[in-house]
């Protein structure tokens, strides 16, 4: 961990063309801030990885109003009608992933492997161009692996060396998509001393996360 | 006469078995768990990361890290488990979810289900209907029967499928059908509907059995 940002220096890391995978669904487990930032510094471009892109006016589909995203990977667009214009427009790329197919790409991507079978997607649209792969008489899809320039989490508590928990159903991508970004930046609701998070509690390790921002509020009491 | 959607879901929660696993999905699916009886041990998932869902809370106890697939608020019933997705969609694929509810664009006669694009119109996305209809051990498909006049059951799919595999039971407005081997077979009626009714909002060939009894609803 190499210490807090404020949200605005944590956007300026991300140039221009990035790949970027954001925690949430539906907006719910996002980070909130570090995408309001992007969208105040409004370099774009960027290719997002994430399960969906949210609404109009709320979390990811902040990125997507204000033009910022080129190509989007997700399992699903359909309750943000600005991402289907736009992928209809041709402003947006869409790769359309199922959900189960996804978290596991970006798994396979952050622990190293491969890439994975999978037998969701056989006889569909999905199977388009992809190996299969016959494993004790089953047939399987094979999906690559995915990893991303830039991770962004959201938690619930980070401790002061980037040791995360997670809230509820507001943990959803983000444990996962904290191994598969070369950049890890992580915004959690509040910051408390080392210690204060038992071991058990751990549900991503600080030596997975590069960067997290100040408190919310300023940072300093 | 009651609504449609509430005919199908009083239908559907007679199919929810004491202590199971059951992912309901977005819409009229959602629908189901009111007519499901308490006491029965029964854990809803939300893919999004709950085993044990429970109804909406009171306004504005709402807490916003506790939702639905569907992004609603909800809550957590005693024993739930807050999980991530790859957990989630271990369940589902893994063979640890006992039944799932979806809803339907089309059925055809093999039980091919479509349910998430219509090309050049609408394109949502699959999200996790794809993985729950390739893993979850029983499912079943809640829609109304027709749409805009024309009928859901068809004898092939014309929309991209969501799956490979044949579900299970389907329930709609007029009827309950089960896809098998040999063809959708009709297995109920809908109260005051005649098999002379659903044959004719059924594109599909139906195998009509010599005793097609009423609904039974919850």
């Amino acid at each position: 961990m190499k210490g807090a940002l404020k949200p605005e220096a944590a956007a300026e890391l991300i140039p221009e063309g990035a790949s970027v995978m954001i925690g949430g669904f539906m907006a719910v487990g996002s980070p909130h801030r570090m995408i309001d930032a992007i969208v105040a510094r409004g370099v774009g471009g960027l290719t997002v990885i994430s399960n969906d892109t949210a609404m109009p006016g709320k979390g990811i589909g902040k990125l997507i109003s204000a033009g910022l995203v080129r190509h989007v990977i997700a399992s699903h667009i359909g309750l943000n009608p600005e991402t289907q214009a736009k992928m209809i427009s041709g402003e947006i790329t869409c790769e359309l992933v199922p959900q189960g197919t996804l978290i596991e790409r970006i798994r396979a991507g952050g622990m190293g492997l491969g890439g994975i079978l999978t037998p969701t997607g056989l006889a569909t649209e999905v199977e388009e161009g992809k190996q299969i792969v016959e494993v004790d008489g089953r047939r399987y899809l094979l999906e690559t692996p995915l990893k991303a320039d830039f991770a962004l989490i959201g938690a619930w508590q980070a401790d002061y060396i980037g040791n995360l928990t997670y809230m509820l159903t507001a943990q959803n991508f983000n444990p996962t998509m904290a191994l598969a970004g070369r950049t890890v930046i992580a915004e959690a609701d509040s910051i408390v001393p080392v210690g204060v998070i038992p071991p058990d509690a751990v549900k991503t390790p600080g030596v997975l996360v590069d960067h997290l921002l100040i408190r919310p509020g300023g940072g300093i009491a | 006469m009651m609504d449609a959607k509430e005919l199908i879901a009083r239908r559907v929660a007679r199919e929810v078995r004491p202590g199971t696993l059951v992912n309901l999905g977005i819409g009229l699916p959602s629908m189901v768990a009111n007519y499901v009886p308490t006491g029965l041990g029964v854990f809803f998932q939300a893919e999004n990361g709950m085993i044990g869902l429970g109804a909406r809370p009171p306004e504005g106890m709402e807490d916003r890290h506790l939702t639905d697939a569907g992004g609603g608020f909800v809550t957590a019933v005693p024993g739930a488990a807050s999980i991530d997705s790859a957990m989630s969609f271990g369940l589902i694929r893994g063979g640890h979810l006992d039944m799932t509810v979806l809803g339907g664009l089309q059925v055809d006669e093999s039980g091919h289900l479509a349910n998430w694009k219509v090309p050049g119109k609408m394109v949502p996305g699959m999200g996790g209907a794809m993985d729950l209809v390739t893993g979850a051990a029983r499912v079943i498909v809640a829609m109304q029967h027709t749409a805009r006049g024309e009928s859901k059951i068809v004898p092939v799919c014309t929309l991209p499928l969501t799956a490979l595999r044949r579900v299970d039971l389907v329930v709609t407005d007029l009827a309950v059908i089960e896809p098998t081997g040999v063809g959708l077979v009709l297995r109920e009626r809908a109260p005051g509907v005649t098999v002379a009714d659903i044959r004719a909002a059924t594109e599909a060939t139906l195998v009509i059995p010599d005793d097609v009894p009423e609904m039974t609803l919850n």
